[in-house]
């Protein structure tokens, strides 16, 4: 006879019942507490910020070195600069995260490159701010100008890209390539119809990630590009301009007398900035997601 | 004479690295009949299959000796491009893998590959027909060919996955195990089909399953660790088998 003295439950589980719920709330209060910096930061902004906002401060050019007016030229250069970035880094990335996954061979080099891009992703902004003052305003002869700082921006996040896309290419299911290569469609074929169509969501994750960081940092396009203060358009793209970032930096320390909502209201349109960008792009990723069923 | 050889391998060895998998095989294979390829798992049978199109080399480290002809022109020849060696030798594999696109587009892939120039709205609809009705699927999805393939049936995305060689106009057709991811009633189905193709295409055909070699195939081919043990007509090998390690093989005694 085994001893069974019925389903009801014994001390030890209760014990380990009552330490499964300890742990489950001491987690998410861990989790909600990090919530608030995330939150905090957000309402301050608005409550702050939206006082500042206006048809004119969008359109209007900074007065009194940006204590007064708008932030249109600012706008304008961080669209320009982004648009740069992305121009470069995207294309320059997809064939690089091509190349890796669907041509190199598995063997030591593509393994040191691989090692080397994420690490790359990993560099603090001010290094490659440093390395495109060399590489792009001083060897390239670009000068101090938006092609060297969109340069800059792109070499920065190409890491990003390569990684994003050479995730999704390689989800892709392997099926679908021995199909089309037992038709006898080459490599090229096989990525061109199949494997790229098939990727879009990954390539929009590293446009995404292009858009945000080129739209926030400061560092790598000050020394390249950036200017404080300059009321004009860009008209081409050897011309220095405003940015965003470079902006609410300069307003929040740089001048003084500014009136207290406007740092605030040029973070706001930073963020807003970033998160339509985001919002847009992720709207983008889920209609492509939806169409695809394997 | 080599007109009625769809495939004809001759002491062909291969190695994966240093393993080797193929070992000596000589094979005739005659035009125009269902061959089937049995032997237990592991003996080489997907190996010799993906030798006759070509497809082991994109691996890197196959290497083989020996010839395989296909049609009497030896595949392997300095002359021969592979691309042309898989448009005239279809593949089918074990899981159906249509291709994410319309039902259309899959039959039509393969021909877009190969005629170079954009095929013409007319000459499309008739290659999808007819390839479509080849393989009897025409009336059940004539509606629908924008439709997704990866949405049909798996017994209707198989016959599509033969259905897309077709339009090429391939002489011989390999299938790796057709049949291993149906149910008996599709698996009926796709024999019933592989039937109807014989005489127009050379087929090869592996299978596990016993019942099926020897219902759906004209001559049986026995594999065994890497050799070919023995090859006659179908009927003959089920009821009277030359070799012992085949009448084992077939009666369930091992594999
Ligand atoms: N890509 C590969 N790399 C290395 N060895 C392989 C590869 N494919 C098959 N083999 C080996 O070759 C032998 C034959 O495999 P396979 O042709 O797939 O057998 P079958 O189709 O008869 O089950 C097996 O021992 C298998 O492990
Ligand atoms: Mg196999």
């Amino acid at each position: 006879m085994s001893s069974f003295d019925g389903f009801s439950s014994t001390p030890l589980e209760q014990r380990n019942n009552s330490v499964q719920q300890l742990v489950r709330l001491l987690f998410l209060t861990i989790t909600l507490l990090l919530l608030i910096p995330a939150v905090a930061t957000i309402v301050v902004l608005i409550v702050e910020g939206a006082p500042g906002l206006s048809l004119e401060f969008f359109l209007d050019k900074p007065r009194q070195n940006g204590a007064a007016g708008g932030i249109a030229p600012a706008l304008v250069g961080t669209v320009w600069l982004t648009a740069g970035a992305l121009l470069f880094a995207l294309p320059l990335g997809v064939a690089a995260a091509i190349y890796l996954s669907e041509y190199a061979k598995d063997n030591w080099l593509t393994r040191a490159i691989n090692v080397a891009i994420v690490n790359l992703a990993g560099v603090p902004s001010i290094v490659h701010a440093l390395f495109g003052v060399g590489a792009f305003v001083h060897f390239m002869q670009f000068g101090k100008s938006i092609l060297a700082a969109s340069c800059t921006l792109a070499v920065m996040t190409l890491p990003v890209v390569i990684v994003a896309t050479r995730e999704s290419l390689q989800a892709v299911p392997k099926a679908f390539r021995e199909a089309c290569w037992n038709m006898g469609a080459t490599r090229w074929q096989t990525i061109w119809k199949v494997v790229l169509p098939n990727s879009g969501s990954g390539i929009l994750t590293g446009l995404i990630l292009v858009v945000s960081r080129a739209v926030g940092e400061t560092a790598p396009i000050m020394f390249t590009g950036a200017v404080f203060l300059r009321a004009l358009y860009p008209s081409g793209v050897f011309d220095k301009t405003m940015a965003l970032s470079l902006h609410l930096f300069n307003v929040s320390t740089q001048v003084n007398d500014v009136p207290r909502h406007v740092p605030f209201a040029v973070a706001l349109t930073l963020i807003g900035v970033v998160l339509a960008m985001n919002a847009a792009a992720i709207a983008l990723r889920m209609r492509l997601r939806g169409r695809k069923k394997w | 004479m080599a007109e009625h050889l769809a495939i004809e391998a001759q002491s062909l060895n291969l190695w994966y690295g240093t393993f080797q998998a193929l070992f000596e095989v000589d094979l005739q294979v005659r035009a125009g009949i269902v061959t089937a390829l049995i032997g237990p798992s592991g003996c080489g049978k997907s190996t010799f299959l993906r030798s006759c199109n070509r497809i082991n080399e994109r691996l890197g480290y196959v290497s083989t000796t020996g010839t395989i002809k296909v049609l009497g022109q030896d595949v392997y020849g300095e002359q021969v491009s592979a691309i042309q060696v898989r448009r005239h030798v279809g593949m089918v594999f074990q899981r159906p893998n249509p291709l994410p696109l319309s039902i259309r587009d899959n039959v039509l892939f393969g021909h877009r590959l190969h005629s170079g120039k954009r095929v013409n709205k007319a000459d499309g609809d008739a290659l999808v027909e007819e390839a479509l009705r080849q393989v009897l699927l025409w009336d059940r999805v004539k509606d629908r060919l924008d439709h997704k393939a990866t949405g049909l049936s798996l017994e209707e995305q198989q016959k599509l996955c033969i259905a897309r060689l077709l339009p090429t106009k391939p002489s011989v057709l390999l299938m790796d195990e057709p049949c291993s991811a149906l149910d008996p009633e599709a698996t009926a189905a796709v024999e019933d089909l592989i039937w109807t193709l014989r005489g127009k295409y050379s087929i090869l055909i592996v299978t596990h399953n016993m019942a099926q070699a020897r219902r759906a195939s004209d001559e049986c081919v026995f594999m065994l660790m890497g050799r070919v043990v023995e090859h006659s007509a179908t009927e003959e090998m089920f009821v009277a088998p030359k070799q012992q390690e085949t009448a084992d093989y077939i009666e369930g005694r091992f594999g």
